[in-house]
């Protein structure tokens, strides 16, 4: 035993393969739940198929722009639905999951520790993500003639920002609900009307003034009209700082409140 | 060096109650060492001060020369745990879980030997979730030793398992001690206490209230002796409370059952021989190691649970 005490490393770290494992893990997992791949990345796809055919969506959405179409604006809305259901109904669930069955537990006695597997959750939903976005702005643009946006630096802005608010949100969920059960009713319950003030049953630009204030406030409400502005090559900083001050706030409140057990 | 554990005065408690209070033992290299106690005796809450998964409010633990609060690092290289209550994602295969956890320690087992010596190749594309209660023992059994660990603690190592799959569970753990790992076993299960443990520590409301082999707690929690017969012909009791050290006679149906201080077999069956009484069904009960829990643990603590928990698990 003595001769195998010897020939093991001083101060053994965790090898990066442990978190590559972990991440191939967890996308394993979340193409195998089924439920990530159907809502999160089928339905959009889906309705951006069926939007694309409908003749309506094609004509323009206010006479005062008659460059854009219906559908140009509502792909921003699709990619901001992406976001919403991976960060508020797959991510929640599954990292409560985690802690609720003894999952986070158990690591937190292996070297690698506990941290890593979010990290690997979080790598794997912001991928899907982003892969699901792309494949949306390209089947919109080849098969659908929907531009590409006009300022894909301010873009790419908007949807990193979305995103880091919306996943720090889903790490928030995740860290005051108990049980999976639990998380996946509260992500359920948000989407709806996080998606409403998106503008995914009405148009932003049809609401009435009063709603479409309150939806310029909402994460999603900013994160679409973020995207909508660089996409039609406007600047505008306000919504980008309120997403900048979501992802803050949720982020400090989820660091603070996360349990491991 | 030949300690592997070494616990002073470790002392743990949650919202004002102390739930571990001034507790040490060592545990040697190469033994298996035993924790047993009812519920809530602290069991757990030593081993995961041992760990490393929880701070103790006082005391010192050395686990293999490290300190489990400050060295978590290099001690969770090399001590293998098996938690209570610990599941695995439900749709990760029981391959994928052991080559995942094999990636996670510098000088891994390998994992297909182990899941071939669990017993769970056959199930190497099941899901964790489809898994049965014995398989997902054996399933965490082989997670705590992937990284070929020095020291491995068992939580409730073969609860929920049918007997068979209990006895085959105790059969891996004597290998694994064979081949020199030091194996910490909590349990309530008493059979399975004396068929491992070298030692064992009794715990009883955060206190070791006996550490000793399992035959020297047997022993020396009562030496008292539980004779049972049925005699052919009525036999006369006061002569049998006559014997030196027979403490009680009580007659059930046909059946006569003496209770003696020390050992007195003997003489019991030379009165009966004097007066030509055969005794049928002739039966000596010894203490165990449970009789010797149950006086331990004491009359505060109710018998019966700890029984009727046992016998469920047996089911």
């Amino acid at each position: 035993m003595s001769a195998d005490t010897a020939t093991r490393p001083a101060a053994p770290r965790p090898r990066p393969p442990a978190l590559r494992r972990l991440t191939l893990t967890e996308l394993t997992l979340f193409l195998r739940e089924r439920a990530g791949v159907i809502w999160g990345i089928g339905l959009p796809m889906a309705l951006l198929i069926v939007f694309g055919n409908v003749p309506g969506f094609r004509k323009p959405v206010s006479p005062a722009v008659p460059q854009v179409s219906v559908l140009d604006s509502y792909v921003p809305v699709l990619l901001a639905f992406v976001l919403a259901m991976i960060a508020l109904n797959v991510l929640p669930p599954v990292l409560a999951g985690y802690r609720e069955k003894g999952v986070l537990r158990r690591l937190s006695a292996t070297p690698v520790g506990a941290v890593r597997v979010l990290a690997a959750q979080l790598i794997v939903d912001a991928g899907m993500i982003a892969v699901t976005m792309i494949a949306l702005l390209v089947v919109a643009r080849f098969a659908f003639s929907v531009a590409f946006p006009r300022q894909p630096t301010e873009f790419a802005l908007a949807v990193v920002l979305a995103g880091l608010a919306l996943l720090s949100l889903g790490l928030l969920l995740a860290s005051v609900l108990p049980t999976s059960r639990g998380a996946n009713a509260a992500g359920a319950i948000l989407f709806f009307p996080m998606m409403f003030f998106a503008g995914l049953w009405l148009p932003v630009a049809a609401m009435p003034a009063a709603l479409r204030h309150v939806s310029q406030a909402t994460p999603l409400g900013a994160a679409v009209q973020a995207m909508t502005d660089a996409w039609q090559g406007h600047w505008h900083p306000l919504h980008l700082l309120i997403l900048a001050g979501y992802a803050l706030a949720f982020a400090v409140a989820a660091a603070r409140l996360f349990r491991w057990e | 060096m030949t300690t592997a554990i070494e616990v002073q005065g470790l002392t743990k408690q949650y919202a004002g109650s102390t739930v571990v209070r001034d507790v040490s033992f060592m545990v040697e290299r190469g033994e298996i060492f035993g924790i047993i106690g009812p519920n809530g005796a602290g069991k757990t809450t030593t081993v995961e001060c041992i760990e490393g998964l929880r701070k103790p409010d006082a005391g010192h633990i050395r686990v293999l020369g490290l300190n489990p609060a400050r060295d978590r690092g290099e001690l969770r290289e090399r001590l293998g745990v098996q938690l209570q209550d610990a599941e695995l994602p439900a749709r990760l295969q029981v391959g994928e879980a052991l080559r995942l956890y094999s990636s996670f320690y510098a000088a891994p087992a390998d994992w297909r030997a182990l899941m071939e010596m669990l017993g769970l190749t056959g199930k190497q594309k099941t899901h964790f979730g489809k898994l049965s209660g014995g398989q997902r023992q054996r399933l965490s059994i082989a997670l705590a030793l992937v990284g070929q660990p020095e020291v491995v603690v068992l939580d409730e190592l073969t609860t929920g398992l049918d007997p068979q799959a209990r006895r085959d569970t105790w059969t891996l753990i004597e290998g694994v001690r064979d081949r020199g790992t030091t194996v910490v076993l909590v349990t309530h299960f008493m059979a399975e206490a004396e068929r491992l443990c070298d030692r064992i520590a009794v715990f009883d409301s955060g206190r070791i209230v006996a550490l000793d082999t399992p035959a020297a707690l047997a022993a020396g929690a009562d030496a008292s002796q539980r004779i049972m017969f049925r005699p052919d012909r009525p036999l006369d009791e006061t002569e049998l409370l006559a014997l030196p050290e027979v403490r009680g006679v009580q007659r059930r149906g046909g059946q006569v059952t003496v209770t003696c201080a020390g050992a007195m077999l003997n003489a019991v069956t030379t009165l009966l021989a004097r007066h030509g009484i055969v005794a049928g069904q002739l039966r000596v009960d010894q203490a165990s190691l449970e009789d010797a829990f149950i006086a331990l643990t004491g009359p505060h603590h109710d018998e019966k649970t700890t029984r009727a928990q046992e016998k469920s698990d047996v089911r």
